[in-house]
């Protein structure tokens, strides 16, 4: 049971929410409140627009722990537009091929259970290839 | 009933739809392999194929997709809502509401009402109601009301073909605001046991044909009788009509009884290509009824959930519905995006594999 800590992380992973260094704009994923870029404290709260694209990627057919019920599956590095870049499950690949460059938005998807079927249900962010707007 | 009584509910201040949003996971079941499976590919089926939610998606995760859209359309912050609730039959929790985690994800304000809604499949208009009720109160100015589901179908049941998942969402506000205003709705309901499930039971039971004469029948066509001889319409005064579709003939039946043609509900019958979405299934007909609709277009929605009652609306496009549509995507890109899987993914897919 790891309650308090999905519950701290729940901003960032629902939503994903991270920090705007105040003296040098940097923007920065996860919240970490010490911009990586300067130095200075940076504790303001910034909105992701979700949107980046394929930095790297691997699937996963081995996979750990509490993932099994959706292996395989496919991990990628994604770059945000606003620069960071983080770690976070691809979905609704089905044929796509994935490619370094592959535009991805964000979507808010069942990333596991804690524990067995009797525990919190952890909600967060994955990526999945850009859904062609008309 | 007295037909100068008042029955419609009118609100206070003139209320609408805001935004709009759709969701539907990509994944369809067709039929014939249902037919494959459990009747020796023998026999009809009531819709051509069903949407199915991916390993990573249900009620929750489809409202949030759903409410995304409905902001982005409504071109309004989520920090505005007075409210957030969501109708549906599969919740992911019996307890814990879904609701906190949409307006958590969205970015919606801590001093908001937040509540899960139960009715079948017209959970989801109720929640409608309730936010037309709360803004035309002038409790609070937008409120957003969710209608979404992963309904379940007992393996080889007739449920099966169409049990489907997908899900809309609606910011109401006030009419002057609005892409399609609500005149008025008006409600029907009794205690008619055409389908339930009990605690702790994983499927449903439905009274077979029950359903259909003084359940489906009965309560939609008294709701839509209703809302038209008290505002004193015809079925010649809309563009269009959507009822709820449990399945393909329901709703055309139903339609036609009322003098509706075929022109006027094909936009919004979906169910033939998705199946049936439970507390969506209206609601994301009328998402792809307003992706088309014209100013001034009038339209009839009418939703029906089992135990039973119906949700009526009478609604109109305004000029805005041109600036707002391709702010997010389209109920028809939903419907392309589509992957086709087997009974066995399906299976896998839907928890239908023992596993301990």
């Amino acid at each position: 049971m790891e309650i308090p800590r999905h519950w701290r992380l729940q901003k960032q992973r629902l939503a994903l929410v991270g920090e705007v260094c105040p003296h040098c704009q940097a923007k920065i994923f996860p919240a970490r409140d010490v911009c990586p870029e300067c130095g200075g404290e940076a504790k303001t709260a910034f909105k992701f627009s979700g949107k980046g694209e394929v930095y790297s990627f691997t699937t996963l057919h081995s996979v750990p722990a509490g993932f099994e019920e959706n292996a395989p599956y496919t991990v990628a590095l994604v770059k945000l537009d606003e620069g960071p870049i983080i770690t976070a499950q691809l979905t609704d690949v089905g044929e796509r091929e994935v490619k370094i460059g592959t535009p991805v938005e964000m979507v808010t998807r069942r990333i596991r259970q804690d524990g067995d079927e009797r525990g919190m249900l952890i909600y967060g962010y994955k990526f999945r290839p850009v859904l062609r707007m008309s | 009933m007295n037909d100068r009584e008042n029955l419609l509910l009118k609100p206070a201040r003139a209320v609408g739809i805001v935004g709009y949003g759709v969701y539907i996971p990509q994944y369809r079941l067709p039929a014939s392999e249902i037919l494959r499976i459990w009747a020796g590919d023998e026999g009809g089926a009531p819709v051509k194929e069903k949407a199915v939610p991916g390993l990573d998606e249900d009620t929750i995760t489809i409202s949030i997709e759903a409410a995304r859209n409905a902001l982005a359309r409504a071109g309004i912050d989520a920090q505005k809502l007075r409210a957030v609730w969501v109708g549906s039959e599969s919740h992911p929790y019996v307890v814990k509401p879904s609701s906190t985690v949409v307006a958590e994800a969205i970015g919606a304000s801590e001093h908001i009402q937040a509540a899960d809604l139960e009715f079948a499949c017209k959970a989801g208009t109720e929640a409608v109601v309730a936010a037309m009720a709360l803004v035309g109160s002038k409790m609070g100015d937008y409120a957003l009301a969710i209608g979404a589901d992963t309904a379940q179908g007992k393996p080889g049941d007739a449920l099966e073909f169409t049990a489907a998942a997908g899900g809309a969402a609606f910011v109401i506000g006030p009419a002057e605001n609005a892409l399609a205003t609500i005149a008025a709705s008006y409600s029907y309901v009794t205690d008619t046991p055409d389908f339930w499930r009990r605690q702790h039971q994983v499927y449903p039971e439905h009274g077979q044909r029950f359903t259909g004469e003084p359940a489906y029948f009965k309560h939609v066509t008294a709701a839509a009788q209703t809302m038209l001889s008290q505002l004193g319409t015809t079925a010649a005064d809309y563009a269009f009509a959507v009822f709820h579709q449990p399945n393909t003939k329901f709703p055309q039946r139903v339609a036609r009884e009322l003098g509706f043609s075929k022109e006027q509900i094909e936009t919004g019958l979906l169910s033939p290509v998705i199946g049936n979405t439970y507390a969506g299934a209206s609601l994301v007909g009328l998402t792809a009824v307003l992706d088309i609709a014209k100013p001034g277009d009038r339209i009839l929605v009418v939703s029906y959930g089992s135990g039973a009652g119906s949700d009526a609306f009478d609604m109109r496009v305004t000029d805005l519905i041109e600036e707002r549509r391709n702010k997010a995507p389209l109920t028809q890109q939903y419907i392309e995006r589509r992957i086709e899987i087997d009974y066995a993914t399906y299976a896998r897919y839907r928890g239908k594999i023992v596993m301990k």
